[in-house]
């Protein structure tokens, strides 16, 4: 999933600041799942800019809703006939949110009420790690299923490097070192000969380097 | 409950502390409430494991979404007592009283007053 | 000869190499490079210039690199994959090549968040196995990665990094082959404290035959003190700093640890030059102590340097 992280309250005001009505838009998809931009946080955020705002003795107009998701025009649609009547909307969706909610209702100011952060899962609950950063060119499967793109700092395809130390990444004790995990499940597979290939230059193409990428699939198309 | 408890607060009783939400919390302030704490079983006493816990991190959440709202965070709290225990009760209910007269009324509900 | 540097002719003519090491400054003061570069002249056969080290901004090493020259000195330049694409690596090793240096060393880098801009994005375009294979290709081919013929070939001898002491220990010699078999024609290890460590992983590289591939240089740096070799012990990643070495200088007075230390560094030369089998040279960094890398390459018995054609 994607996961984000909410944004300091004292910037999330600054945002709204001088702003009436205010709309707090979740979305149902990963944001739901990571605990940062599902019902419950659109509840509890819009509650913190009530309080906010009543401790300032000013108006309350802050209304919370969810959508299903807010990577699909679809869904944004559902906003068609009270959009305009904000003065703001906080999208607490991923960074597509409030894109697309901005795209649909030009009229409107929309802000990024969380900060996306990464492609990733939960390793525990309210513990989350990046996997992948979609470089489009898929190479787990070379490397024990472990991702040397996303998890070595470095993205090193012959790693591990000189600063690894103790299966922690020199950038820190707190970041294991993905390639010491790779040589390790490597081995475990009998598969370490695999490793001792020099893995040639990647092709970067496929990734954001090739630019904004889309998608298209013509059987699906209408 | 027959022990005396100063009768401004308002208790709302729960199966387990660690049912509390950061949202209740939050509305409570929200509709005025000038502090609010929460009672739980004694840390390694929750009948659910972890309950207790799970609610004290909840009431620092709300600690830190007080503070950055520039409201004083000791306005919420969280207290471990046993059931058993009527008189800690009691007077936890008068000590947590006194902190929040010593803050004063809430500014949300001085604002909407003014 | 692929790139006929003195440091290739060294090690091809038999002899037991000496390279040694300098940081350009943080700033453009090229009297600064100069003056460090003299207290190393003659005493190495050739000069390792960092790239940014620790990701600290400096001088660049390619212009460092040229003052070397005009001062009669033979410069390693060292390349990182951290700041530069393939485009700027290529480039650059090929206006490098043009302004007369003859050794690469081709390093991954620090990453930037222990240097002084950690808020600047990487490039990791290529690693260092790569870069090294890009190299030899442009010098052996001709041609550039995209298999575009070069107007003008680089000749450069190709050198390598290797950490015996990182982790995990048994993979240490195999990357090593990896950087070799890319084409490295040298490589410098980490600074070499604990020798026993350092033994088993030269057996495993001549076990793999890596030493008659490649010359491998043990790096060597003196411990300035009892503060310094705790600070590798902990805060440097991939750094084996072994008890006793730290008691050692503790067992002398503050102001002669430095000569202790010198003196352990000569005692490590010796005893990895007679007693461990591959080793070719070693590779002295004595990191803003460059005056006093005399003492230790003349007390390891390794003065005068061989004059080679
Ligand atoms: S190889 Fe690429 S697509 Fe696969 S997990 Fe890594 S970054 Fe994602
Ligand atoms: S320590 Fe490991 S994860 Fe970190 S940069 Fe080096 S190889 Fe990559």
């Amino acid at each position: 999933m994607i996961v984000g992280d909410s944004k300091p309250l004292e910037e999330i005001l600054e945002m709204i600041e001088g702003k009436d009505k205010v709309l707090v838009l979740g979305c149902r998809g990963c944001v739901t799942v990571c605990n940062v931009g599902g019902e419950k946080e659109v509840g509890i955020l819009a509650t913190a800019l009530r309080i906010a705002r009543k401790k300032r003795g000013l108006p309350t107009s802050i209304e919370e809703r969810t959508l299903e998701r807010q990577c699909d025009p679809e869904y944004i649609e559902e906003l068609a006939e009270a959009a305009e009547g904000y003065d703001a909307i906080v999208s607490i969706a991923c960074g597509v949110g409030p894109q697309f909610v901005a795209e649909r209702f030009p009229k409107v100011r929309v802000f990024p009420g969380i900060n996306t952060t990464f492609i990733g899962g939960a390793l525990e609950h309210g513990v989350w790690s990046e996997r992948c950063q979609s470089c489009g060119n898929c190479l787990v499967h070379n490397f024990g299923g472990l991702c040397p793109i996303a998890r070595c700092s470095k993205s090193l395809m012959n790693g591990p490097c000189g600063g690894s130390a103790n299966k922690k990444c020199e950038i820190s004790p707190e970041v294991d070192c993905v390639w010491h995990l790779i040589v390790e499940k490597m081995a475990e597979m009998g598969r370490l000969e695999e490793l001792e290939r020099v893995w040639p230059v990647k092709n970067w193409i496929t990734s954001r380097d090739g630019g904004p990428r889309r998608r298209v699939r013509e059987d699906l198309k209408q | 409950m027959r022990l005396q408890y100063p009768s401004n607060i308002k208790v709302i009783q729960l199966p387990c502390s660690g049912r509390v939400d950061i949202l209740h919390l939050l509305k409570a302030f929200e509709d005025g409430a000038d502090g609010v704490y929460v009672a739980g079983c004694k840390e390694g006493d929750c009948h659910f494991l972890t309950g207790n816990f799970k609610a004290r991190r909840k009431v620092n959440y709300v600690k830190q979404v007080l503070a950055a709202l520039g409201i004083e965070p000791e306005r919420i709290e969280m207290f471990n007592m046993s059931s058993a225990e009527g008189p800690r009760f009691a007077q936890v209910a008068r000590e947590f009283t006194q902190t929040i007269q010593e803050l004063g009324p809430s500014p949300v509900k001085t604002a909407q007053a003014a | 000869m692929k790139a006929g540097s003195n440091l290739e002719k060294v090690l091809a003519a038999g002899h037991f190499a000496v390279t040694g090491e300098l940081g350009p400054p943080r700033g453009n003061n090229a009297e600064e490079v100069r003056h460090k570069a003299h207290y190393l002249k003659g005493i190495v056969d050739s000069v390792n210039i960092t790239d940014n080290q620790t990701a600290v901004v400096r001088m660049a090493s390619w212009a460092a690199c040229k003052i070397l020259i005009d001062e009669g000195l033979e410069p390693n330049y060292q390349m990182v994959c951290r700041d530069r694409n393939r485009i700027a690596l290529m480039s650059d090793i090929l206006g490098a090549t043009a302004l007369g240096i003859k050794n690469v060393l081709c390093l991954s880098g620090d990453h930037q968040r222990f240097g002084d801009h950690p808020e600047g994005k990487n490039v990791y375009d290529l690693d260092s196995v790569q870069l090294i294979s890009i190299f030899k290709k442009m010098r052996d081919e001709g041609k550039f990665l995209n298999d575009k013929e070069l107007d003008g070939a680089p000749g450069i001898f190709i050198g390598a990094a290797a950490n015996p002491f990182a982790d995990p220990f048994t993979w240490r010699a195999v990357r090593m082959g990896k950087k070799i078999a890319a084409g490295a024609d040298f490589i410098q290890t980490q600074c070499i404290y604990n020798l026993p460590k350092f033994r088993e992983f030269m057996k495993m590289a001549v076990d793999r035959g890596l030493h008659e591939k490649c010359a491998i240089l043990a790096g060597i740096t003196p411990l300035k003190s009892v503060g310094m070799a705790k600070y590798m012990a902990k805060f440097v990643p991939g750094m084996d700093v072994p008890e006793e070495l730290v008691k050692r200088l503790q067992g002398v007075d503050k102001k002669a640890q430095g000569d202790e230390g010198i003196k352990i560094a000569i005692e490590m030369i010796q005893e990895i030059r007679e007693t461990i089998p591959g080793v070719a040279g070693v590779h002295v960094m004595a990191i803003e102590w460059e005056h006093r890398a005399k003492e230790i390459v003349e007390g390891a018995g390794l003065l005068p340097r061989p004059v080679v054609d």
